[in-house]
C-alpha cells in the first residue's frame, strides 16, 4: 500500500467505505429493476426477513457468524501484507478435521468436551492447509495469490475423495459422513436462552466463540508484540526486515493464523448446523471473507458490522427469492461482487475528491 | 475396441477439452504481457458463454451469438481495465470482484429471463457452430493409422476448434515480430521505459485488456454453443482457473500454452474415459486425481522445482506517471 495524505479519522473509516458501498447497492438496484422488479420493495422484504422478527434476526446470525470467521481470516493476512484467496479451501479442511474429533468421540462424551477438540483440530487443518502456500511464498517466491487458488481447488478434489470413498456413512449414497450423535453437536442459543424467541434459527454457541475471536484478534493485531510485527511487515517488508523482523516467520504466522481461523468457520456449519460433514458445505464463506474484510477495512468492529450486513443479505436473500422468484439468490453473489470492486479495488475512486475537499479545508 | 481406436477417441476428446482453455489461456497471456493480472479469466468466460446462448437463441445465429460474447466479455474486461489501468485499483481484487459479478448476474439473469434454473434454451443445430469435415476426410478414414488419424483427429471439429489452435502461431508472430507486440511486452516489464519512449502505457494496456475480452469471450461462446447447445450455469466449472494455471506453467509463452493445455485437456480426458473403469494392477483411480494434477503439477512448478516461472516484472502493479 502507497502512503497517502492523510484524512480525518472518520472520513477515512467511515465516509469512504460508506461511499463505497453505497455505490454497490445503487448498481445492485439497476440491476434489480434490469430484470423487472421494484428494488425498493426488495430492500423492503430483505430488511424485513433480516431483522423484522425473531428467528430471521437468528438467522441472519448464524450466517454472520460464518463471515466473522473468514473475514477476520482473510483480514489477519491483510496485515502482513498478504493476499489469502484460499480461506475457502482452509475452511474446508478445518471441517475435516472437525469432524474427525466428532466421529470420534461423539458418542461418549457431551459437547462442551468435544468442543475444544474439534476447534483445535479445525484450526489446525486450517493453519496446515495455509502453511504450504505460506512456506513456499516465504522460501520459493511462489505468488500466495495464485498457490491460495490453487488450494482451494486442490482442497475441493481432496475432500471429493474423502467423502466419496473413505469417510462416506455405510450404505449411504450421499458423499456424507454419518450424522453426529449429540457429543458432536453444539447446542443452538434458542436452547441456552429460551427466553429471546429466536424460532428454530440455527445461530449456535459458535456465534459466541466468533465474538471471542473478534476480540482476541483486536488484541494480538494492537495490543501485541507479534501484531506489531505483522503490520510493520505488512506495511513495509523492507524496513521490516532492517528491524529484525524475519519475513518467513511472520509470512508463516500471520497465514497460518489465517488458516486457522477460516478453519473454525467450519464449527459452526458443520458441528452448529449440518451436523455431519457434506460436499461444499462451505457454500463460498471463504469468499464472502474477502468482501467482509475489504469493506470492514480489515478491523476487527468494521468486520463484525460488514458480516452482519452479509449475513443479512444471504437471510434476507432468502426471504426475497421466496416473495420475489425473479430475484432468485445469485442477487446475492452478484451484490457480494459490487462490494469488491467498490470497497476493495475502487477503494480510490473517492478519495481524491475528498482529499482535496477536506485537506484544504482542515489544513489552512 | 482396439487401443489405436481408444487413443484416437482419447486425443480427439482432448482436442475438444483443451479448445477453451487455449482461447482462455491466450487471452491471460495478452492481459498479463501487459502488465495487467487477470485472475478474471473465469468471470469472463462465463459472460461470454451465457451472451452467447441467449443472443443464439434469439437470433438462431451462430454468428451474433459469438459476437454478442465477445462485446460482453470486452466490456466485462473494459470494467477490470478501468478499475486496474485508470483508477489503479489492485488487480487481483479486481479480478475476484468480477468473477463474482458474473457467476451471479448470468444465473440471475438467465432465471428471470427463461425461467430455466439459470440455462438458456437448448439452441437448434443451425444455432451453432457444427463440426466441419475437412476435404478427403471420408475419403482416406479407410487408410490404416494416418487416415484414422486425419477423418477423426484433425477433421470434424466446429469452426472455433481451428480458430483457437490458429490463434496460437498468430499470438506469437504478434507479439514477438511486431512493433505492438514488443511495445506490449516493453509495459508488461518496464512500463516507464515505454513512457518515456513516449508511448502511451495507458492506451497499451486498455488494448491488451480488449484483446484479452475477444479471446475470453470466444472461449465462452465455444462452450455454449459449440460443445453444447445452450448456456447453463456455472458451465465453465473452473476452466478460467485451470487456464490461468496452464497460462503460469507455460510461463507466458504461447507455444509452451498450447502445450500445457492439451496436457490439461488430456488429463481431463483420461479422467472421464477411467471413471468407473478398473485399471489392470492398480484398480480403481480415483477421478479427483486427475482433477486435481493440473493444480498439483503448477503449485510443483510455481515452487520452482521444475523450471522457473517467472512473470512479467511489471505485473500486478498500476502505473503512476509522475511520482513527484
Amino acid at each position: 500500500m502507497r502512503a497517502r495524505k492523510a484524512l480525518p479519522g472518520w472520513v477515512d473509516y467511515g465516509l469512504i467505505p460508506l461511499l463505497n458501498v453505497t455505490c454497490a447497492f445503487l448498481v445492485s438496484g439497476l440491476v434489480v429493476l434490469a430484470i423487472g422488479a421494484d428494488p425498493l420493495e426488495a430492500v423492503q422484504i430483505l430488511v424485513w426477513g433480516a431483522f423484522g422478527f425473531g428467528e430471521g434476526i437468528g438467522f441472519t446470525l448464524f450466517y454472520a457468524t460464518n463471515f466473522i470467521f473468514t473475514g477476520l481470516a482473510v483480514a489477519i493476512a491483510f496485515h502482513g501484507g498478504l493476499f489469502n484467496i484460499g480461506a475457502e479451501g482452509q475452511a474446508a479442511l478445518g471441517g475435516l478435521g472437525a469432524t474427525l474429533v466428532c466421529l470420534a468421540v461423539d458418542r461418549f462424551v457431551p459437547w462442551w468436551v468435544t468442543l475444544p477438540f474439534a476447534a483445535i483440530a479445525a484450526g489446525l487443518f486450517g493453519a496446515g492447509w495455509a502453511a504450504i502456500p505460506a512456506w513456499l511464498q516465504a522460501k520459493r517466491g511462489s505468488h500466495i495469490v495464485i498457490t491460495t487458488i490453487m488450494f482451494n481447488f486442490l482442497a475441493a478434489a481432496l475432500m471429493g475423495y474423502l467423502l466419496v470413498d473413505v469417510l462416506v456413512a455405510p450404505g449411504s449414497m450421499q458423499p456424507e459422513t454419518r450424522t453426529f450423535a449429540a457429543g458432536g453437536r453444539l447446542p443452538p442459543l434458542r436452547e441456552l436462552f429460551p427466553d429471546i424467541g429466536l424460532g428454530q434459527a440455527p445461530v449456535n454457541v459458535a456465534f459466541l466463540l466468533a465474538l471471542v475471536a473478534l476480540v482476541a484478534i483486536w488484541v494480538l493485531v494492537w495490543r501485541t508484540r507479534l501484531g506489531y510485527e505483522i503490520r510493520v511487515f505488512g506495511a513495509n517488508p523492507v524496513a521490516a526486515s532492517y528491524a529484525g523482523i524475519s519475513a518467513t516467520r511472520i509470512t508463516m504466522i500471520a497465514m497460518m493464523l489465517s488458516g486457522a481461523l477460516a478453519g473454525l468457520m467450519s464449527l459452526n456449519e458443520i458441528m452448529g448446523y449440518q451436523q455431519r460433514l457434506l460436499l461444499d458445505f462451505t457454500a463460498g464463506a471463504g469468499f464472502v471473507g474477502i468482501a467482509v474484510a475489504l469493506m470492514g477495512r480489515a478491523h476487527p468492529v468494521g468486520i463484525f458490522l460488514a458480516a452482519v450486513l452479509f449475513g443479512a443479505l444471504y437471510q434476507g436473500g432468502a426471504e426475497l427469492a421466496f416473495e420475489i422468484p425473479e430475484i432468485s439468490r445469485d442477487m446475492i453473489v452478484v451484490i457480494q461482487g459490487l462490494v469488491i470492486l467498490f470497497a476493495g479495488a475502487l477503494e480510490n475512486l473517492f478519495r481524491p475528491a475528498l482529499v482535496r475537499l477536506f485537506v484544504r479545508r482542515g489544513g489552512i | 475396441m482396439d487401443a489405436f481406436t481408444t487413443l484416437i477417441l482419447i486425443l480427439d476428446s482432448t482436442v475438444r477439452l483443451a479448445t477453451p482453455l487455449i482461447l482462455a489461456a491466450l487471452a491471460g497471456l495478452w492481459s498479463e504481457r501487459s502488465g495487467v493480472f487477470d485472475i478474471g479469466l473465469e468471470g469472463k468466460m462465463l459472460v461470454g458463454a451465457f451472451a452467447a446462448g441467449t443472443v443464439a437463441h434469439l437470433t438462431g445465429s451462430p454468428w451474433a451469438g459469438l459476437g454478442a460474447a465477445i462485446l460482453a466479455a470486452v466490456a466485462l474486461g473494459l470494467v477490470h481495465g478501468f478499475a486496474t489501468i485508470t483508477a489503479r485499483g489492485n488487480q487481483i481484487v479486481s479480478g475476484v470482484a468480477l468473477n463474482f459479478v458474473a457467476a451471479g448476474l448470468t444465473a440471475l439473469l438467465g432465471q428471470a429471463w427463461f425461467q430455466q434454473g439459470g440455462r438458456t434454451p437448448a439452441l437448434p443445430g443451425s444455432a451453432r457452430f457444427q463440426p466441419i469435415e475437412l476435404p478427403g476426410a471420408s475419403m482416406v478414414a479407410d487408410v490404416p493409422v494416418l487416415g484414422g488419424l486425419y477423418s477423426e483427429l484433425v477433421s470434424g471439429h466446429n469452426l472455433l476448434v481451428y480458430l483457437a489452435f490458429l490463434a496460437v502461431p498468430v499470438t506469437s508472430l504478434v507479439l514477438f515480430r511486431t512493433r505492438f507486440g514488443l511495445r506490449l511486452r516493453a509495459v508488461g516489464d518496464n512500463p516507464a521505459a515505454v513512457d518515456t519512449a513516449g508511448i502511451g502505457v495507458t492506451l497499451l494496456r486498455y488494448r491488451a485488456v480488449v484483446i484479452c475480452g475477444v479471446l475470453t469471450g470466444t472461449a465462452g461462446a465455444y462452450l455454449s454453443i459449440a460443445q453444447s447447445a445452450g448456456f447453463i450455469r456455472d458451465m465453465t466449472a473452473g476452466k478460467g482457473f485451470i487456464a490461468l494455471a496452464a497460462l503460469i506453467f507455460a510461463k507466458w509463452m504461447p507455444v509452451n500454452v498450447l502445450f500445457t493445455c492439451l496436457l490439461f485437456g488430456f488429463l481431463d480426458a483420461v479422467a472421464i474415459r477411467l471413471q468407473g473403469v478398473s485399471v489392470p494392477g492398480i484398480g480403481l483411480v480415483p477421478v479427483q486425481i486427475f482433477q486435481a494434477l493440473p493444480y498439483a503439477l503448477t503449485v510443483i512448478l510455481l515452487a520452482g522445482f521444475i523450471g522457473r516461472a517467472v512473470p512479467p516484472r511489471a505485473g500486478g502493479v498500476a502505473y503512476v506517471k509522475d511520482r513527484g
